[in-house]
């Protein structure tokens, strides 16, 4: 299933904002090794991710009444990307929490392929972005819904927050429904971060850091609301706070 | 404690403010009414020290210092609430974190030990006791769902926790029902009716003024005070108008 034959370039739809350099020196033997991931039927599994410099690819299969749930910070450079592939049996949820955050040049994306295979399956994708200086946070999600795949309920959602001037955000929603009787949601917003907000915290004597920081954590974490053990949702929380306090200006 | 001279301001390149100067001593609640349109937010703003409102001449001190030098952080630190006409919702911020962390920043600012959880808590109880609050919307993310009047009484449960030296409370009484008026006009008393505080309470309307009595009352019309007087001026407005007393 979708191997490459060739080195992937901007023009193909998949990599539209992919780094051109890194893209040109790929390793495409490496990009074609997919790490595969079966969920059987009626369990959970849970992937973890920091992504990494490079592509990390993952094919997942979810059996009937199975759910994957994938959460992943995205802070890696100068080109980072995740991709998963997810292939859903009949009442099978995917799970998918995201967040991109950084500065500089980097470029990171979360690449989704979600196949609602069957009837009566779900997703649920949030991805957050938060960026600065000439960064550039990415998400792309497709969703295909097959023609047997009544009662489908996807969700996705992709918001970002950009620092400064020059750093910037690309969201790519694309549904492909056989279906009739699904629900498939999704919602797009690329934005600065809220001034009045900023000003009002400001008339209650948080500093513009204090106040931006607790603007950014509210907002990098609808990406984790789904991960039930609050101590690993704290953790990655201040995981992806962190990038900031290192990095951003 | 505070005095504006002459100030000048303009929003957008717009002249708003044009001389206006007022003295608020410590100690004193101050009302200042006027059409809409005559500056009342401006001023509020200005002094709250939002972006976007440029001061173009004169000058505000706050209790000995140059308040337009200070950040609006700074300004709150250093004893200046400003109560919000329209107080901003704040997702996935609660307002105990919100207010305990600037609460915090405040007394770190001033030197002070900061207010330990408990501690804290303590005084948010006792505060959204006086203003009627369930604490349990405390807990909620800052004014998001909230009623009109509920935002109100949370803005005057964050004054009375972070405990000012001087409340400009811009239309305060607006979107407020008779009952929550009286709660809110009761909760400004009881926090800020002291000898080392004062308000600046900016309002359309008398009936605020029936429960916060007045010592001063101005009228603010094209961006200046034209009118200052006792408490007797209020009635005075609410019986004949703007346009006859500013006249």
């Amino acid at each position: 299933m979708n191997e490459l034959a060739t080195l992937p370039t901007t023009r193909d739809e998949n990599w539209r904002y992919a780094d051109p350099a890194w893209l040109a020196s790929a390793d495409l033997a490496q990009l074609n090794d997919w790490r595969e991931i079966a969920v059987p039927a009626g369990e959970t599994v849970c992937e973890i991710l920091s992504v990494e410099s490079g592509a990390e690819r993952l094919r997942v299969h979810v059996g009937q009444g199975g759910r994957f749930e994938l959460f992943a910070i995205n802070a890696a450079g100068p080109y980072a990307r995740a991709e998963a592939e997810v292939t859903l049996e009949e009442g099978a949820h995917f799970e998918f929490g995201g967040v991109t955050i950084g500065g500089g040049k980097n470029r990171q994306e979360f690449v989704t392929r979600t196949v609602h295979s069957s009837p009566g399956a779900s997703s649920n994708q949030v991805v957050r972005a938060v960026q600065w200086g000439q960064a550039v946070g990415n998400f792309l999600g497709r969703i295909e819904v097959v023609k047997d795949a009544q009662k489908t309920d996807a969700a996705q959602n992709f918001r970002a927050i950009l620092l400064e001037k020059g750093a910037s955000a690309n969201a790519k929603p694309e549904l492909e429904i056989f279906a009739d009787d699904v629900k498939c949601a999704h919602g797009a917003a690329i934005g600065a971060l809220d001034e009045t907000a900023g000003f009002y915290m400001a008339s209650r004597g948080l500093p513009p850091e204090v106040a931006r920081k607790l603007l950014i954590h509210a907002f990098v974490a609808d990406a984790f609301e789904a991960i039930e053990d609050e101590e690993l949702r704290g953790e990655m929380l201040a995981k992806a706070l962190n990038v900031l306090d290192e990095e951003a200006v | 404690m505070l005095k504006i001279e002459n100030l000048h301001a303009e929003v957008d390149g717009k002249q708003i403010l044009n001389g206006l100067s007022l003295e608020v001593g410590a100690g004193e609640v101050h009302a200042i009414m006027g059409p809409n349109g005559a500056g009342k937010s401006t001023l509020a703003y200005v002094l709250g020290g939002r972006p976007g409102y440029e001061i173009t001449q004169g000058t505000v001190e706050f209790l000995g210092q140059d308040m337009l030098e200070l950040e609006p952080h700074e300004r709150a630190a250093a004893g200046l609430f400003l109560g919000f006409q329209y107080p901003v919702e704040i997702p996935g911020v609660s307002n105990v974190q919100f207010l305990r962390e600037a609460l915090n920043a405040q007394r770190k600012a001033r030197g002070e030990e900061p207010f330990s959880g408990g501690e804290f808590l303590k005084v948010a109880k006792e505060k959204a006791g006086l203003l009627k609050l369930d604490m349990e919307m405390l807990k909620r993310p800052v004014n998001v769902g909230f009623s009109g009047g509920e935002k109100k009484r949370a803005e005057m449960v964050q004054m009375g926790i972070l405990d000012p030296r001087l409340a400009v409370l811009d239309e305060t009484d607006s979107g407020l029902d008779i009952d929550a008026l009286r709660v809110v006009g009761e909760g400004i008393n009881t926090i800020m009716r002291a000898p080392d505080k004062a308000v600046l309470l900016i309002t359309h309307y008398q009936r605020l003024l029936d429960v916060v009595q007045p010592d001063f009352v101005h009228v603010l019309a094209k961006g200046r005070i034209v009118k200052s007087g006792g408490p007797e001026l209020a009635h005075q407005l609410e019986e004949e108008g703007y346009e006859a007393v500013a006249a």
